[in-house]
């Protein structure tokens, strides 16, 4: 992708607190109306990067490039048409949920009315005219997404905007993202749920201790791990002996209520399976970004 | 709607509903001056209050002088049994043509006012009934003098006073909640200049420190107070104004070092109070020893205050406020570049 077309470019940029590096060299590029993910446990370095991509930090050292402009120092310029969701939700005292919006918009010269009409996208409106004190968590982390979009912006920073949420918010909050996607926007986001990152992203940076240690396609990412897909049977149904022996299977244990079978082919491995009529509750888990980070990072992810 | 009216609306809705800050910005105040404006209320104003049996035309002229207060008794013995008491320093006994004062000698300054002023009456009648025009004439006229009646000191320092709490208070809390929330970061993202968003935040202090003035100065012109304004009260509205924007000033000055609320109240607390003491909020400054007097000239609410008493109720002109006025604002200048220098977005 060439550079004129992106919206992000960030190069070698590094940031350190004392003797912790919590960025260490990172470099990436995000186009234009691309959904871009940034994946990694606590520490990894995932708000710095993003704060620094945004302005509000300052890099030690490294090439920030936001929308063809450097967003350090503070650049008005940049700031109507770039939207931020802070990981810490930031609400002015006392004031309801409507009208938070609207302060907000106001300082983007958004009006009272459009400004109110968020709350429809984000499903407060029954909240309107709640003090944001009295919001749940969740509603909390949906106004504030709302607050940063208030203002239509072009470039859409996102910190962790599904932490927090039940199911049916964050599905909902997924349709919102991928209307604004729909809509030519780029939206740069941050989470820990990788099956999220997985469904929505164009492409994902994986982050552990300041550094990027891979960035592609989730799908791309996934195929490049050749890992084993898992067949899950009902403990039983097939002794562990017999499946090890089917054409195919790497490995097979038992644990107390099922069977697992490890195999890189799994077309021979059903057919024996359905051979016997052992399909019944059968479970085929293929791997996913889970199995990638743990490859990348050599240890369990823990969300 | 602009940023800078909708922050200044956001702002005073804030304020507004904060039940806490209303509390301190307007019953707290309001709280002392009733109380020191009862309390004080007849001091040094005590009409002697003695007994008196019996009438006739010297008791009349007495009572229309108003110079003494009369309690009556239809017997000499309840009166003089007052007197021996001590619940009363004299006794008028009046029979007929016969004037006669029963005084306590305990007290001597008492005594002798009552006995020089009842002598006066019965000299001056017996003159009259003479019929000869008097040789000497007196003439006597009453001179204003500095001395203050308390409730016409207690308005403006407290009112001074209140003002330069909610003015720094307002300012240092709204400084550091934003940042500890991130209101700031927020707002440092977003296309609006610090100027509006700070000019709004001060508008909102300019305007309690309005009604502020409104409502003690009403209070206390109430009757039971008795406060009267003189003449260019109306003065006392750009000082108003300066003073707000000086311990606004010092607010955020509190506010960029302190890092929690609790901290920031307290230091507040700390700047804000002994400066309260020492620049005549409850009693005038010129009662306070000369070093003293000195000590508090470094102050800008001290020569807020005296702006205030000059223009409230000393009926001084608009040269009155040129010094406290020089003084608020270079004080805003100093702190608030100060504050500037030291002012943190984050934690
Ligand atoms: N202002 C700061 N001062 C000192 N250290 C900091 C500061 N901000 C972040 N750090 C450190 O930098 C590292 C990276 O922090 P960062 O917030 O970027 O992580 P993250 O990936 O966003 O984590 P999380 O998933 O918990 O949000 C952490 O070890 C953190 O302690
Ligand atoms: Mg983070």
């Amino acid at each position: 992708m060439t550079e004129e077309r992106a919206a992000v470019v960030v190069r070698d940029v590094r940031k350190s607190y004392g003797e912790l590096k919590a960025v260490d060299g990172v470099s990436f590029t995000v186009a234009e109306g691309e959904f871009f993910g940034i994946l990694g446990p606590n520490g990894a370095g995932k708000t710095t990067t993003l704060e620094i991509v945004e302005g509000l930090r300052e890099p030690d050292s490294g090439e920030v490039r936001l929308l063809g402009e450097s967003p350090w120092p503070r650049n008005v310029k940049l700031l109507p048409r770039i939207g931020v969701q802070l990981q810490a939700s930031s609400f002015f005292e006392k004031l309801t949920a409507k009208e938070q919006l609207q302060t907000f918009g106001s300082l983007y010269g958004v009006s009272h009315g459009t400004a109110a009409d968020m709350l429809e996208l984000v499903g407060l409106a029954d909240k309107a005219n709640e003090q944001e004190n009295k919001l749940s968590g969740g509603q909390r982390q949906r106004l504030s997404i709302a607050c940063a979009l208030v203002h239509d912006p072009d470039v859409v920073f996102l910190d962790e905007p599904t932490a927090a949420l039940d199911p049916q918010a964050r599905r909902n909050l997924w349709d919102v993202l991928r209307a604004i996607k729909e809509r030519g926007k780029t939206i740069v986001y941050t989470t820990h749920y990788l099956d999220e990152a997985e469904i929505l992203c164009d492409r994902v940076a994986i982050m552990d201790t300041g550094r990027i240690l891979a960035l592609d396609r989730p799908a791309v990412l996934v195929r490049g791990l050749d890992a084993p897909t898992h067949v899950t049977l009902q403990k039983g149904v097939v002794p562990v002996a017999d499946a090890v022996a089917m054409e195919g299977v790497e490995e097979a244990h038992e644990d107390e209520v099922s069977l697992t079978i490890s195999t890189r082919r799994p077309a021979p491995v059903l057919s024996a399976l359905a051979e016997r009529g052992a399909l019944d509750g059968l479970q085929v888990r293929t791997a996913t970004l889970e199995d990638v980070f743990l490859t990348l990072t050599g240890r369990e992810y823990r969300a | 709607m602009t940023a800078f009216k909708t922050l200044s609306v956001a702002m005073l809705k804030g304020f507004v509903r904060d039940k806490v800050t209303l509390f301190f910005t307007f019953l707290f105040p309001l709280m002392f001056l009733v109380i020191f404006g009862l309390v004080l209320r007849d001091a040094g104003t005590d009409r002697t209050r003695i007994a008196l049996v019996g009438d006739g035309p010297i008791v009349s002229a007495l009572r229309d002088s108003g110079t003494l207060e009369f309690e009556s008794y239809d017997d000499e013995n309840a009166a003089v049994r007052k007197v021996e008491d001590g619940d009363l320093p004299a006794a008028l006994i009046v029979r007929g043509q016969e004037v006669d004062v029963r005084y306590a000698q305990s007290d001597q300054v008492e005594s002798a006012t009552v006995l020089g002023i009842v002598n006066g009456f019965v000299d001056k009648a017996n003159l009259a009934a003479t019929g000869q025009p008097p040789r000497f004439t007196f003439v006597s006229q009453k001179v204003e003098d500095a001395t203050l009646e308390p409730i016409q000191y207690l308005t403006p320092g407290i009112l001074s006073w209140g003002v330069a709490v909610s003015a720094v208070f307002g300012s240092a809390l709204t400084l550091v909640s934003w940042r500890r929330k991130q209101v700031l970061r927020r707002i440092r993202l977003a296309p609006v200049s610090t100027t509006s968003v700070l000019s709004s935040r001060i508008i909102v202090s300019a305007g309690v420190a309005l009604l502020q003035g409104a409502i003690f100065i009403g209070i206390a012109s109430l009757p039971v107070f008795g406060l009267r304004l003189s003449g260019h009260w109306w003065l006392a509205i750009p000082l108003l104004l300066l003073g707000t924007i000086a311990f606004f000033a010092l607010g955020m000055l509190v506010g960029a070092f302190a890092k929690t609320e609790e901290a920031a109240s307290a230091a507040a607390n700390i700047v804000v109070l002994p400066m309260a003491f020492l620049s005549g909020t409850f009693f005038p400054v010129d009662r306070a020893p000369a070093w003293l007097q000195v000590v508090s000239e470094i102050f800008p609410l001290r020569h807020m205050n005296d702006g205030m008493l000059d223009v409230l109720v000393r009926g001084k002109g608009i040269e009155a406020l040129a010094v406290p006025a020089a003084v608020l604002v270079g004080f805003s200048l100093v702190v608030g570049f100060v504050a500037s220098r030291v002012f943190k977005w984050e934690e």
